[in-house]
Order: structure tokens, then sequence, then C-alpha cells
């Protein structure tokens, strides 16, 4: 991070100009693309794969995408991946190992070398999601080498919130749609009769030197209040909100709540919620063996905490019921997470709102855990009281 | 390390009873791991079948020994390795038992089933240094008198080091047995300890060290003086795969020997 922060405005030629230097860097760019009626992560070849004029409306279990006249590039909200999928990826390779006709064991680490990435239009609710992985995994006593690696070698390009979707609630999470830190360049979409263009902003010294190399305009007063206006109007426009308590403190006292009965009758512990979450970085291991059964390898892959097997110990699962999956699904990411790893485990990007099958709504679920915690002090003053 | 396993020689297999066996383990090349402490875990790895965490029973200059119970596909794998084979270890992991909080004070160390394997290095080190401490007590529960661990050693200790007072009980007792019968908190009643100076040490199964613990507790030893090891599944051992949760804490992090005030109140929920 620099002090400094260089302003400009990019056209679309210099979008194309950016996705271009990126890739002659040796890059692989990632950014959003339309595929199979979805915003997905892919690896893009140029500008002209961004989702320029689409939209998406999405609801809780409900997620469309939605041609836009305006041919905007960034007035989507969060799909159905986060940056996780490359830095934190599905499937990894730990070691592999050797055992040798007289026993012998050999264990080799898998180093193989990590991709050099750059994502563009990242949403600041997922930079916070990324610094969140960060502490999580690259920080610590254990580091995560590979982790480290693909997150030290990540140019981000983040894309400024204008459009926030009906499931969003960054906002009461202590985020929101602007970018504060933790990116080399910054893009705010703007749309009006001056033009389609971006006002993009420098984070880092990499960032610096890849715009200065890029074809763009001063920025100029209008464009700077337009996406400033534009950014301050979506902090207002959240489609959701967490209620305003500590919910860290709520979740602690909560535990024992009949609501998570309530929910554990809708939740189907299909997992979806962990799939998706931009946080949720659990993961598990498999050994894999070929036929002549001398080389073994070890596979890391995204596990979720509802899955049974998940809590498995000889005896049986710590955890069998779904009331208690999703009470640690919920208490771990707005509760537990603090005492773990410093911040809560929530961005407030909506997406496991958006993609559980049956639309249960994180919100709302922690607003149903406060009312039921209020009604249960106030009776217990009255009862006070009362003796 | 602790990202690949190291490689180990079995050098010895002692089968402990009918489902129980004590690997000792020596590197077997130039790279050997950090030195554990008693309390601490290796993640073992069973090649081609999978990794489990377990704590280590004995800690020498060079070599490990880990008491295995065959409960699992891997620790099925390790409980019928011979010597000559070769095992992988990563660690040490976790915390450890800390004996040094138990200068100038009794020490009650009770166990349950495979829970002495934790705490069998524990009681080494407090007998190698007996004028360190207060009195010792071993109280050592089973559920039959051939589950019972380490029974020829626990029969050494007593016999050759200053005094250890020792007690076993079993769940089901054989017609040969003359001990003790039922469960290992009743032995607290004939332990020797003054419980406002007291540490307790405490592993075997969830439902034996809550009731161990309420009984200690109950008797006035101060609950961050009652040190337990709890277990949970375990993926990584780093804090990275999340499966060790109770609460906030991460038992390969925290734990796995943690104070009984800081787990007290989350093994009071059911299923957390």
């Amino acid at each position: 991070m620099t002090n400094s922060t260089t302003t400009a405005v990019l056209d679309r030629d210099g979008l194309s100009a950016l996705v271009q230097a990126l890739a002659a860097q040796g890059r692989t760019v990632v950014g959003p693309t339309v595929r199979d009626g979805a915003v997905v992560l892919a690896e893009i070849a140029s500008a002209d794969d961004l989702p320029f004029g689409w939209g998406t409306e999405v609801e809780a279990g409900r997620y469309r995408l939605v041609p836009r006249d305006d041919g905007a590039v960034f007035a989507h909200t969060a799909g159905p991946q986060s940056w996780k999928t490359y830095l934190h990826p599905q499937r990894e390779r730990l070691w592999s190992a050797e055992r040798a006709a007289d026993g012998h064991l050999s264990v080799t680490e898998d180093g193989s070398e990590q991709p050099s990435y750059a994502f563009l239009g990242v949403r600041p609710c997922d930079l916070r999601a990324i610094a969140i992985q960060d502490r999580v995994l690259a920080g610590g006593r254990y580091p995560d080498r590979g982790y480290r690696e693909r997150r030290t070698g990540a140019f981000l390009i983040a894309a400024e919130c204008t459009e926030p979707g009906a499931t969003c609630f960054c906002v009461s999470m202590g985020g929101g749609p602007a970018a504060d830190s933790g990116f080399d360049l910054a893009l705010t979409e703007v749309l009006d009769r001056a033009g389609h263009r971006f006002l993009v902003r420098t984070g880092s010294e990499a960032g610096e030197e890849v715009l200065s190399g890029l074809p763009r305009h001063p920025a100029d007063a209008h464009t700077r209040n337009a996406a400033r206006t534009a950014v301050d109007a979506a902090r207002d426009r959240m489609g959701r909100a967490m209620p305003p308590v500590d919910l860290r403190a709520l979740m602690g006292e909560s535990l024992e709540a009949d609501r998570w009965d309530d929910v554990a009758a809708r939740c189907l512990t299909c997992g979806n919620c962990t799939m998706v979450c931009p946080t949720c970085f659990c993961t598990t291991t498999e050994e894999v063996t070929d036929l002549t059964g001398d080389h073994a390898e070890r596979w890391q892959h995204w596990d979720s905490c509802f899955d049974v097997d998940f809590s498995h110990l000889h005896g049986g699962p710590v955890r069998a019921s779904a009331r208690s999956r999703y009470r640690q699904w919920l208490t771990h990411k707005l509760s537990t997470w603090y005492e773990q790893f410093g911040s809560s485990g929530c961005v407030g990007c909506g997406r496991c709102v958006t993609w559980c099958p049956v639309g249960i709504d994180i919100t709302e679920e922690a607003a149903a855990l406060h009312d039921e915690l209020t009604d249960r002090l106030r009776r217990e003053k009255q009862k006070e009281t009362e003796r | 390390m602790n990202d690949v396993p190291v490689p180990y020689q079995v050098t010895g297999v002692r089968r402990e009873s009918a489902d129980t066996v004590s690997l000792t383990l020596a590197p077997a090349g130039e790279e050997a791991l950090e030195p554990f402490a008693p309390g601490q875990f290796a993640m073992v790895y069973a090649f081609g079948v999978g990794e489990i965490p377990v704590s280590v029973s004995r800690i020498g200059r060079r070599e490990l020994v880990h008491t295995v119970r065959s409960v699992g596909a891997v620790s099925a794998a390790l409980c019928a390795l011979r010597p000559g084979s070769q095992v992988g270890l990563r660690g040490p992991f976790g915390t450890g038992w800390g004996l040094e909080r138990a200068a100038g004070q009794d020490i009650v160390v009770v166990t349950g089933g495979i829970g002495l394997a934790p705490l069998r290095p524990l009681v080494l080190a407090a007998l190698a240094a007996r004028r360190a401490y207060g009195r010792l007590n071993l109280l050592v529960g089973s559920r039959t008198p051939e589950d019972l661990l380490y029974a020829d050693r626990i029969r050494a200790w007593v016999d050759s080091h200053g005094p250890l007072h020792c007690q076993v009980t079993v769940d089901r007792p054989s017609p040969a047995w003359w001990g003790h019968v039922g469960l290992v908190t009743t032995l607290l009643n004939s332990a020797l300890f003054t419980p406002e100076n007291t540490t307790a040490y405490v592993c075997g199964p969830e439902p034996m060290i809550r009731a161990t613990a309420r009984d200690l507790l109950h008797r006035g030893v101060r609950p961050e003086r009652i040190r337990v090891s709890l277990e949970r599944n375990m993926r990584c051992a780093t804090g990275h795969c999340g499966h060790c949760q109770l609460g906030g804490v991460l038992m390969c992090l925290d734990g796995p020997v943690i104070g009984w005030d800081r787990v007290e109140s989350l093994l009071a929920v059911r299923e957390l």
C-alpha cells in the first residue's frame, strides 16, 4: 500500500488495455463472465469476456441474470463463486508418498509453482473476505505456504459497488460499497451522458506501475463526483441488514435458543452456504493411491460443517442434528471467529442467502435469535421483579 | 516439520490389549521432529490410508512411543504394523500438560481407558522429579482388567519410585480381579490431596472427563487447575481445516490439553 493515490479515468479501451497489460506480465487474469445463466468467475482473454450489459436479480433462494440496456459491466451482484476458488482452491495436493520395496517411505511436498493471478472486479465485500482468509490461512502459527504464494502474487483490481442486490448487507457488517484498501487498483464504473468510463484509483506501487502504462484520461471533477454519488447511493440501497446489535454476544447467549429447531426444520444441510461463502475455509483430506499401492497422494478439498462426517469421532459425530450443524455454522461465522481470528467471519455479501435452496436468510435468523433473546431477558427480569 | 510427514521406522511393537498397540518409532533418516512435551500430539500417517492425531505416550531421546487403539481405518492400519515398517509423523502439535504448573502442589492424575497413554509421560516426568511436588496420585479406570494399559509398568512405578498413590478400578471385573470395581471418580474419595493446593490432569472418554472434573470441583480444586485433554476430529493440526472446533476453541492449537475453566460451559452445551 502506498499513501499517495493516483486517480485517472479509463474508457472501455483503457479497460481492454488493462487486461492485456496484466496478461503481458504473465498473469492469469480472472474476472466475471456470463456462463450457465450466472455471472461466474473465469479466466478472461480480453475485456470482451466481461459481462457487459448484464445485471442480476437476487432474492433468498433465487438468482436471475437480467439484460441491461446501459451496457454496464460491473452492475451484477456476487455470483455463486468467490475468489477463494482461486486463492484457496477446492482441491489441492498436499504431498506425494512412495513406499519402496524394502518398506522405506519417502514423502515429497507438493511444490508446484503457484499461478500469478490478476483478479478483475473484486467487490469491496470480497476484498474484506480475502483479508479474512489471509488471517486464517496465511496468518497464525502455521502459514499455508501455497495460499501465501498465490496471495502475495495476486494483483487485485477492485470494482466498487454501484448496484447492490436484494440480499446484500455489507453495510450492516461494517463494510460498504466503497473499496478503501487491500487493492492494487480500484475501479468505479460511471455511466452517464458523458459516456461509459471507469474512475481508477491506485492502491499500491504495482498498481501505479500498471496504470502508468495504460491509455487514460485525467480524472475530471465530473467523473469523480458521479463515481462518489453512485457509491454513496449504493450504501443506502442495501437490500438487507443484520440487526444492529452485538452479533458476537448474541450468538454466545443463544446457544440453547429454540430458533435453532425452527431453522433446522427448513435447512437441508446441503452445505451450499459454506461453498459459496467467501470466507468459509474448512477442508478435509483424502488419501489416494495408485493400483500398485506403492504411490500415494494426500489431497485436501473443501469440506462443510454441514456434513455429518465433519465432526466424526470413533463414537459417532459430535454434531449429529441439523440444529447443531446450522448453529455451528452461524455461531462460528458471527461469533467464535472473533476468538479465533480477531474479526467476524461475515462480510455481508449475501451469497449464502441467494444460494440457499430453501432461502434461509442469515439476517432473518440473526434477527429472530435477537427477538428470542430479548423476550427471554424480559421474562427473566419480570420474574425477578415479581419476586 | 509441520507440512509433510517425516519418515519414522517402527522399532518396537507391543500389544497392550486386544485392540491396543504401542509403537516405538525412531527417525528413519537424518530428519527428526522437534522434541515433544508430555500431552502434545503428532499426526501419524499410515501410508496409503491416512493420518490421525495421536498423543505421545513416551518421549525418548530420539524415539517416541504412540499407543494406538484400533477404532478406525488409520488406527487399524497402525495397529497392524510390524517392526521395520515405516510411518510418517508431523508435529509436535498442540499444548502440553504443563507439569510445571503443579510445582509444590499435590497432583491428581485421573485416566480412563486409553486416556492413560497421553498421561504416561507426565507421570514419568513427575516421578523423575518427585521432590518438586507434593503427593502424587494416579487413578486409573479401565473397562475390564484385560483392557488395562501398562499394567506391569504401573506396578513398577509404584514399587521403584518415591511415593505414588496408585489406584486402579474396572467397570466389569473378571473372576480373577481383586481390585476396585466402579467408575474412576469413586477413587477420588480415597486419593490423597489438599484440594486448594492441587493440580489435576485428566484424560479419558468425554463423559468420564466431565464427571471427574465435576467431582474435583466439588472437592474444591480450582477449575483452571483441572487440566483435561479433549478429542475432536482433526485433519490438519495447524488450525486451518476447521474440524476440531469446540466453540471458539481450536483444539489443535488451544488444546488438546486445556483448562477446565475454558471448556466447562462449552461442554455443557449438547452437540456443540
